[in-house]
C-alpha cells in the first residue's frame, strides 16, 4: 500500500512537469526557442506569489489572479525587448542569451530573497485528503493540482486548434515568412506564446510552491524536469507530455522509495533510458 | 484621388544580401487593372512583387500605395492596407486544414466580399475538401487555396506570383478563367508569370522586365510576338 | 584570370608572427616560478585552467554547433577520478589526471550517442542532465565522501612534490602545459579534414548533412576530445584545491556560466577569443567578485549585450578592424592577377 501511495504522488506531481513541460514546448514549437531561464522564471513566479501573499494578505491560490497576468506582461515584454533579436538561423544568441537571464534571475532572487528556503502556504487544504482505499490516500492538494494541469491541457489542446490565436500560433511554426503575408505580425505572435507560455508556468510554479520548499538556485531542476517532460513525451503532442509528465514524476517516486538521495537520479536516469531506446518519445507528433 | 494610380513605383532598387536585383524600376497600376509582369528567368519579377509586398526592404518613397508612400514597411502591415501577395510555391501552412488556411488569410479583418463562402463559391472544389489537411490537395487544389487566403484579406491589390507554375494546362485554364471574376469590383491584379501567352491573354497592360530593368511597358493589344521577344531577349 | 594567378596559403604572414610570439610567451610563463609570487602562481594556474576550458568549449559551440551547457560534467568526472586514482590505487597524481582524460573519453561516447540524438538547443538541456546524473552519482560514493565530499590525504598531496613550493610549481608547469596541450590540439583538429567537415556544419547543418557520416564523426571526434581535455583539466584543478565535493566538482556556474562568458566576451569561434575573454574574466573577478551575487548578475548581463550588439567579441571586433590574426585556420585562395582584371557583376535575380 506504501507502494501505491508513493506511485499515486508521482502521478499528480507529474501534472505540475507536464505544465513546466507545456510552456517549454510551447515557446519551441512556436518560434524554434529554447528558454534556458525557464525553470528560473518560473522560480520568479513562486518568489512573485510569495510577495503578493504576504504584502496581500491572500493565499497563494487567489494570488493566482495576480502571478498569471503578471507573469504573461513580463513574457510578452521579454519576448518583445530581449529575445526576438535573439531570433534567427543561428541557435547560439537564443541559447546564450537566455543562459545570461537564467543568471541575473538567479542571482537577482539571491540578492533580493537571500539563499533561505521559503514556502507559500494555503491553509487547511495542505493536509485535507481523502482515502481511497484503506491505507490509500490522496491528499486535496496534490488532486487538485493534478485537476488543473489536466485542465489546462484540454484548454490549451482547444486554443491550438480551435482558436484563431492557435491558427497564428501553428502557421507563424510553419512558415513564419508566409505568416507576415497574411498579416501576422510574427513579433507581436512571438510575444504572445511567450506570455502564455509563462503564464501557464506561473500556475505550476506557485502550485509547486505551495508544495515544497523553493530557493534561488531551484531553476535549473525545474527547467530540466520540464525538459525531460517534453522529451519522454514527444515533441509537439500536449497529452504526451502530460504523460511524460507523469512517467517522471512516477520514476522519481519510485527511485525515492528506495533511496532519498535516489529520488532524481530515477528521473534522470529514466529520461536517459527513453532517449536511448525511444528518442522520438512516446507519444511523437502527428503528421497529417 | 480617382485619377491617381492604386500603386506606384518609381525608381525601385532592391537587393537580396549584397546582390542587386532591380535597377530602378517604375511602373504604376490602376484599380480594378490587370497587369502582366513578364520576363526571362532571374529579370527581377518575383523580387519586384516581394518588394512592393513588404518582403524585401525599399526605400520609402519607391513605392506608393494610394497615395501613401509605403517602400520597406513589413508585409503584415500591407495586408492590412490590401495589398496581398499569392506567393511563389504556393507556401500554404502544412499544418493548417484547407479551410484554417484560408481563415488565417482573413487575419487582417479588412471588409469586403470576400469571405469564407464567397471562395468556397469562386472555387467549390474548395468547400468540398475543407476539412482536409492542405498538403493533401493537387498542385491545381493548393493553388487555388493560396489565391484564396490572399483574397480573404478582401486585397485591393493582388499580386500573383508564378501561378501556373507546375500545373496541368486545363488547371491553369480553370484558374486564369476565374481572374475577371476577382477583378470584377475593382481590385487591381499584378499576374508574374514565364508563360507569356496565359498572362497576356488575361491583361490589360503588360511589363517586360530584364536584368532588373523594365525593357517594354504596353498595352497588351499593342504588344507584338516580337517587339515583347526583343524586350524579353534583349536582342 | 588564369588559375595560375590563384595561390593557396596557410593564413598569413601573421600567423608565423603569431608562432613566434607565442613560443616567447610560453617560454617567459615557464620561467615564471622564478620571479613571479606564489599568490601570482596561484593566479596564473587558475587562469591557464579556465583559458583551457574556454578553448575546449569554443571548439565545441563556436566551431561544432555543440552547444554545451554541460562540461562541468567532465571537469567533475576529471576530479573525481583523479582523487579515486591516487587514493585507491596508488597512482601519481599526475599520472592519475592524465588517466582521468581517458576515463572521460571513454566515457564520452556513450554519452555522445545518447546526446546527439537531441537537436540543436535540446541538446544544451541534455548534457546539462548528464552532468546532473554525474553530480547525484558522485554524492552517493560514500568512500569519496558522498555528498559532503573529501580531501586529498597528506601521503598523495606530498606525493607530487614534499614542499609546498615544489607542489605549487609542479602544478603550475602541468597547467601551462595542459593550456599550450589544449589549444595545440584545438588549432590541429580545426585544420584536419575533421576542421573542415566542422565548419561546414557551423555554416550550413543541412548542406553538412547531406554528408552525414562525415559531419556526425566529426562532431563525435570534437566531442570526445573535449571530454578528454576538460576532464583533465578538472583533475588538476582539484588537484589544486585538494579538495573535492558534488556542489564543486559540477557546478554550473563555476565550469560552464563563466567559461560562456569568457568566450562569448573574447570572441566565440575564434582560437584567439578565450584568450582575450579569459583576460577579461580575470581582470573583472579580481576587481568585482566581492560584489558576489551583483557580480554574477552583472556578468550575465555583460555577455546579453555581448551577444546582442557584438556577437563577434573583442577580438572579433578588432579582427575586423584590423584584419590581423595570430592563428587562422583557414586555407585561402589569394588572388594575385597578373593584369588588372575587369569586374564582371552577375546579373539577374534570385528568383
Amino acid at each position: 500500500m506504501e507502494w501505491t501511495n508513493s506511485i499515486l504522488q508521482g502521478v499528480l506531481v507529474g501534472g505540475l512537469y507536464a505544465l513546466f513541460a507545456t510552456g517549454l514546448s510551447l515557446i519551441f514549437g512556436v518560434m524554434r526557442l529554447v528558454n534556458i531561464a525557464h525553470g528560473d522564471l518560473i522560480v520568479l513566479a513562486s518568489y512573485l506569489a510569495l510577495v503578493a501573499t504576504q504584502t496581500l494578505g491572500v493565499g497563494p491560490l487567489t494570488s493566482l489572479l495576480l502571478i498569471v497576468p503578471l507573469m504573461a506582461v513580463i513574457g510578452y515584454g521579454l519576448q518583445r525587448i530581449l529575445l526576438n533579436h535573439t531570433l534567427g538561423d543561428d541557435l547560439l544568441p537564443p541559447l546564450l542569451v537566455t543562459f545570461g537571464l537564467s543568471v541575473i534571475i538567479q542571482n537577482g532572487l539571491l540578492e533580493v530573497f537571500t539563499a533561505d528556503s521559503r514556502k507559500l502556504h494555503a491553509g487547511a487544504i495542505e493536509t485535507a485528503s481523502w482515502p481511497l482505499v484503506s491505507g490509500v490516500s490522496v491528499g486535496a492538494l496534490p488532486a487538485l493540482q493534478f485537476v488543473v494541469a489536466v485542465l489546462l491541457i484540454a484548454g490549451l489542446q482547444a486554443l491550438f486548434y480551435r482558436t484563431a490565436i492557435g491558427r497564428a500560433f501553428r502557421a507563424t511554426s510553419d512558415d513564419p515568412a508566409t505568416a507576415q503575408l497574411v498579416g501576422l505580425d510574427n513579433r507581436h505572435v512571438f510575444g504572445l506564446a511567450m506570455a502564455l507560455s509563462l503564464a501557464v508556468v506561473a500556475i505550476a510554479g506557485v502550485f509547486l510552491a505551495v508544495r515544497a520548499n523553493f530557493d534561488p538556485a531551484q531553476g535549473p531542476s525545474r527547467l530540466i524536469f520540464g525538459f525531460e517532460a517534453v522529451i519522454i513525451g514527444g515533441l509537439g503532442n500536449l497529452w504526451g507530455t502530460l504523460a511524460g509528465g507523469v512517467v517522471l514524476g512516477v520514476a522519481q517516486a519510485i527511485g525515492a522509495k528506495i533511496d532519498p538521495g535516489w529520488q532524481l537520479l530515477a528521473g534522470h536516469l529514466t529520461f536517459l533510458a527513453v532517449l536511448a531506446i525511444r528518442p522520438e518519445g512516446f507519444f511523437p507528433r502527428v503528421k497529417h | 484621388m480617382r485619377d491617381a494610380p492604386l500603386l506606384k513605383v518609381a525608381d525601385l532598387v532592391a537587393y537580396y544580401g549584397d546582390f542587386q536585383a532591380l535597377y530602378g524600376v517604375s511602373l504604376d497600376i490602376a484599380a480594378g487593372e490587370v497587369v502582366a509582369i513578364v520576363g526571362a528567368n532571374g529579370a527581377g519579377k518575383s523580387t519586384l512583387l516581394k518588394t512592393i509586398a513588404g518582403q524585401l526592404a525599399a526605400r520609402r518613397e519607391s513605392v506608393s500605395f494610394d497615395g501613401v508612400a509605403i517602400g520597406g514597411d513589413p508585409a503584415f502591415a500591407n495586408v492590412r492596407r490590401g495589398i496581398a501577395l499569392v506567393p511563389e510555391g504556393r507556401r500554404l501552412f502544412p499544418s493548417l486544414s484547407v479551410e484554417e488556411n484560408l481563415l488565417i488569410g482573413g487575419q487582417a479583418k479588412r471588409a469586403g466580399r470576400w469571405n469564407l463562402a464567397a471562395i468556397y463559391e469562386l472555387f467549390p472544389v474548395l468547400g468540398e475538401r475543407r476539412r482536409q489537411p492542405s498538403t493533401s490537395l493537387s498542385g491545381g487544389q493548393q493553388q487555388m487555396v493560396a489565391i484564396g487566403r490572399a483574397l480573404m484579406s478582401n486585397p485591393r491589390l493582388l499580386l500573383c506570383d508564378e501561378i501556373s507554375l507546375g500545373l496541368a494546362p486545363i488547371i491553369v485554364k480553370d484558374i486564369y478563367a476565374r481572374l475577371p471574376l476577382i477583378a470584377a469590383d475593382g481590385v487591381a491584379i499584378a499576374i508574374v508569370e514565364q508563360d507569356i501567352a496565359q498572362a497576356l491573354a488575361a491583361a490589360r497592360r503588360v511589363f517586360c522586365l530584364r536584368e532588373g530593368r523594365v525593357a517594354l511597358a504596353s498595352e497588351t493589344k499593342d504588344a507584338s510576338r516580337e517587339k515583347i521577344a526583343a524586350a524579353y531577349f534583349g536582342v | 584570370m588564369s588559375p595560375r594567378d590563384f595561390h593557396i596559403v596557410w593564413g598569413a604572414r601573421s600567423s608565423r608572427a603569431g608562432g613566434v610570439v607565442a613560443l616567447a610567451l610560453v617560454a617567459a610563463l615557464a620561467a615564471a616560478p622564478y620571479y613571479a609570487g606564489s599568490a601570482n602562481l596561484n593566479l596564473l594556474t587558475q587562469f591557464f585552467a579556465y583559458l583551457a576550458l574556454a578553448t575546449l568549449w569554443n571548439l565545441l559551440a563556436g566551431f561544432s554547433g555543440l552547444v554545451s551547457v554541460g562540461q562541468q560534467a567532465w571537469v567533475g568526472l576529471g576530479g573525481y577520478c583523479m582523487f579515486a586514482l591516487t587514493m585507491f590505487g596508488g597512482v601519481h597524481p599526475l599520472a592519475a589526471v592524465a588517466i582521468a582524460g581517458v576515463v572521460a573519453a571513454v566515457v564520452a561516447v556513450p554519452v555522445a550517442g545518447l546526446l546527439f540524438r537531441l537537436r540543436g538547443a535540446y541538446f544544451a538541456i541534455g548534457s546539462w542532465v548528464v552532468a546532473e546524473v554525474f553530480r547525484l552519482f558522485s554524492s552517493q560514493m560514500s568512500a569519496l565522501g558522498g555528498g559532503s565530499g573529501t580531501s586529498l590525504p597528506t601521503r598523495v598531496i606530498t606525493s607530487i612534490a614534499t614542499s609546498r613550493q615544489g607542489r605549487e610549481f609542479t602544478i603550475y608547469w602541468s597547467s601551462l602545459a595542459l593550456v599550450a596541450l589544449v589549444m595545440g590540439l584545438t588549432i590541429w583538429l580545426l585544420r584536419s579534414r575533421w576542421g573542415l567537415a566542422l565548419r561546414a556544419i557551423h555554416h550550413n547543418e543541412i548542406a553538412a548533412s547531406a554528408n552525414g557520416v562525415e559531419t556526425t564523426r566529426a562532431k563525435l571526434v570534437v566531442y570526445v576530445v573535449a571530454a578528454f581535455g576538460t576532464a583533465m583539466v578538472g583533475g588538476l584543478i582539484f588537484l589544486q584545491k585538494l579538495r573535492i565535493s558534488p556542489d564543486a566538482a559540477f557546478s554550473v556556474n563555476d565550469w560552464t556560466a563563466f567559461v560562456i562568458f569568457m568566450t562569448v566576451i573574447g570572441g566565440i569561434g575564434r582560437i584567439e577569443g578565450p584568450i582575450v575573454g579569459a583576460i577579461i574574466f580575470f581582470a573583472l573577478r579580481e576587481t568585482l567578485s566581492d560584489l558576489g551575487s551583483i557580480y554574477l548578475l552583472m556578468l550575465g548581463a555583460v555577455a546579453i549585450v555581448a551577444m546582442l550588439k557584438a556577437p563577434r567579441g573583442v577580438w572579433g571586433y578588432i579582427v575586423e578592424k584590423t584584419g590581423f590574426e595570430f592563428a587562422p585556420l583557414e586555407r585561402r585562395v589569394v588572388y594575385t592577377p597578373a593584369k588588372p582584371a575587369t569586374a564582371v557583376l552577375p546579373k539577374g535575380d534570385a528568383q
